[in-house]
């Protein structure tokens, strides 16, 4: 169960090699969090990152699980659940592409929306459905800025984070009152090595301070969640920034 | 919406009942849903326990307790408070047979006028008596009373079987249940001794204790010389004013303690009621600067020292009933209560403790202090013999919970223990310390109910 801080006893990871998602774990483990599952395609990083929280006194399960085999993921989630409560899911896998090349390259673009997607539709779904079941538990989406307004450099990444973002708020507002607490969680330009040799964009953040706003988050049960904080003003900006003038920015 | 999307992607889903509400406890943190039934007879009661599915059942009273102990998160919970006829009086004896159900303020409204008081009350009268021997609650008179449960002559308890048994005083399921959070069983009806009265009023003596060593030493003293005695404590109050305090301590009043037109009319029982709290309230309101500025002022305004002034006992015993929904004013957010009792001789702990809190410069207006006596028999029942102070600060604070944490450490420390019925945030691992019968409970609901018929999101949270 979760405490009157939201922090979670409980907590599945989706995609447990994201840094992100790796130093929230780190984050809430420090506090309360006991049990947790890395779940994602197997591979040597995921039992790594197990083992190091392991070492910090969690009791830690990794469990395969991809994002492109939405018709898998019934089975591999059904598992973790009829474990036990889970308090917190935390979905955070996704890929960045490579824009050049999947503009050349329409299925490697597709690939992306997929992943990013069509792989969190299903598996929010049916996350979301266990949590209902419990009567408790927060799903925290990892979104993007890039998903607030579709860019020139990035518009393959930005319109799967938008189409993922559009979901979970919709999510968020169909579960209302039923117990589960949908968070989006929508970071700025993260130092990962997801973005390792992009140019860093202005405001640019770490995994570190994502975990810390999710915490906050949890605590006061938000539904958006901005890293840094005033992103939110610079996106309602630039949101509203005329078409014509948008496409000259340099971002 | 869920079931149409859960259909496009290929997805089944059950749907929950319509009568699925979220629920929190009175400090409106941690919501979670249930199904929330109200049985009006023992077979409903008993029907809901039947039928309450994998994930189980509680019983709720009134939902005075701050966490999570009457919340059960996707499994049912029983709303108690239909269940509310008082059914013998014995005028003469004193003693009440009442439902679970009943509340101890309705317990008053019946009982004042015939001169009988219930045994034992906390800082509200807006609790059940099934909730009042769930927690085993205590009130001002614990030094020389001790909890609810020891007032309780027998109780009647529908078990995970189905079963409805007479619980007499002083048997191993007495005092499991006895502080057991209801996870032992629904009580359905008890038979509580009451306390004799002579009047509806208090008479009060107040007095101002410098600081903390002051306010002790006073409480040591002098409190067996009252019935019911209480402490608030300024915890934001530093240096040489650490843990200043204002002393209420106070008897009910005899009639000839009244003035001769009371004295027509003794046992009237008419309680003040304000209107509610707002439904919205910002959050952040109770910040360090207002709730410094009236526990400055509440500190003043108490006098230096007062004897026998005549209170309601409302006034006295119930301040805050008289604004309803009054924990809306932390705002949506919520507030924890922190509660913990250490023994006599951790009082360089509780020193240390109130130290750290003033120095965080938590925004408690509602602290108080009070001198526990003897244990109570029950086997989660919160009071052994020694200091207990209890705090509220809102949940939003930030780094609240490592704080109380670290807190918590010093309480474990000290051989000292935190409320399970304030409780929405204590470290499971600490458990065991703070409650040494924990085992001895845990056994006998492995042997009662082992399909965990009776769950709540505190015995998820705990391991209970």
């Amino acid at each position: 169960m979760k405490d009157a801080f939201g922090i979670p006893q409980s907590l599945l990871i989706l995609g447990g090699t994201s840094e992100i998602a790796l130093a929230t774990a780190r984050r809430l483990i420090v506090r309360r969090t006991r049990t947790v599952w890395l779940a994602g395609r197997p591979s040597p990083e995921l039992e790594q990152a197990a083992g190091q929280l392991r070492g910090m006194g969690a009791d830690v399960r990794t469990v395969a699980f991809d994002a492109l085999d939405s018709a898998s993921h019934e089975t591999v989630l059904g598992k973790v659940f009829a474990e036990g409560d889970i308090d917190m899911v935390l979905l955070a896998f996704g890929v960045l592409g490579d824009q050049a090349r999947d503009e050349k390259e329409p299925l490697a673009a597709a690939r992306v929306a997929q992943t990013n997607y069509t792989g969190a539709v299903s598996a929010g779904l049916i996350a979301a459905r266990a949590l209902q079941s419990q009567g408790h538990g927060s799903l925290v989406v990892l979104s993007s800025v890039a998903g607030e307004r579709a860019r020139r450099s990035n518009f393959i990444y930005g319109s799967s984070k938008a189409g993922l973002d559009a979901f979970s708020q919709g999510l968020g507002d169909a579960l209302y009152g039923t117990g589960v607490h949908v968070m989006v969680v929508r970071p700025g330009f993260v130092r990962t090595k997801m973005t390792a040799g992009l140019p860093q964009a202005p405001m640019a953040t770490t995994p570190e301070a994502v975990a810390a706003a999710v915490e906050t988050g949890l605590r006061r049960r938000s539904e958006t969640v901005w890293v840094p904080g005033a992103l939110r003003f610079v996106m309602a900006a630039l949101r509203h920034l005329p078409r014509p003038l948008f496409r000259r920015l340099p971002i | 919406m869920i079931p149409v999307l859960c259909t496009l992607v290929g997805a089944t889903v059950t749907v929950m009942p319509a009568d699925t509400v979220s629920v929190t406890g009175w400090g409106r943190t941690a919501p979670t849903a249930a199904r929330l039934v109200r049985p009006r007879t023992y077979e409903e009661a008993a029907a809901a326990v039947r039928a309450c599915g994998a994930r189980g059942s509680i019983a709720r009273g009134l939902g005075r307790a701050y966490g999570d102990a009457a919340q059960n998160a996707g499994g049912a919970v029983l709303d108690m408070t239909g269940l509310d006829r008082i059914h013998a009086i014995d005028a003469d004896g004193g003693t009440v047979l009442c439902d679970a159900g009943v509340s101890l303020h309705r317990l008053m409204e019946v009982l004042l006028p015939l001169g009988w008081f219930v045994p034992v009350t906390p800082g509200t009268r807006y609790v059940t008596v099934g909730g009042a021997i769930g927690a085993d609650i205590h009130g001002k008179n614990h030094h020389v009373s001790g909890s609810f449960a020891r007032h309780v002559l027998s109780f009647e308890l529908l078990t995970a079987d189905g079963r409805i048994r007479t619980v007499g005083h002083g048997t191993p399921l007495f005092d499991a249940t006895a502080g057991g959070m209801g996870l032992t069983g629904v009580i359905l009806t008890a038979t509580v001794r009451l306390q004799p009265v002579e009047t509806a009023l208090m008479s009060v003596d107040t007095e101002r204790a410098a600081d903390l060593d002051d306010l002790m030493a006073r409480l040591t003293a002098t409190d067996h010389r009252y019935r019911y005695s209480v402490a608030w404590i300024d915890l934001l109050a530093r240096g040489a004013s650490l843990g200043r305090s204002v002393l209420t301590r106070g008897e009910h009043a005899p009639l000839a303690a009244l003035p001769p037109r009371a004295r027509r009319h003794p046992l009237v029982f008419r309680p003040a009621q304000f209107p509610s709290a707002p439904s919205f309230v910002p959050e952040g309101l109770l910040g360090r600067t207002t709730v410094g500025l009236f526990n400055e002022l509440w500190y003043r305004k108490a006098p230096r020292a007062r004897a026998g002034e005549l209170q309601k006992i409302s006034t006295f015993f119930h301040p805050l009933d008289g604004v309803p929904h009054w924990n809306r004013v932390y705002g949506r957010g919520g507030f924890v209560q922190y509660q913990f009792v250490v023994g006599h001789g951790q009082e360089e702990a509780l020193h240390r403790i109130v130290r750290r809190i003033s120095e965080r410069r938590c925004p408690s207006f509602l602290a108080v202090l009070k001198r526990f006596g003897e244990a109570d028999p029950g086997w989660l029942s919160f009071p052994v013999p020694g200091w207990t102070l209890a705090l509220d600060v809102p949940a939003n604070l930030t780094g609240l919970g490592a704080f109380l944490d670290e807190l918590d450490e010093e309480v474990a420390a000290a051989g000292g223990r935190v409320y399970l019925a304030k409780d929405a945030r204590l470290r499971p691992e600490l458990l065991a310390g703070m409650y040494p019968r924990i085992a001895e409970f845990r056994a006998l609901r492995q042997e009662l109910d082992p399909a965990r018929v009776f769950t709540s999101d505190l015995s998820r949270r705990l391991d209970l």
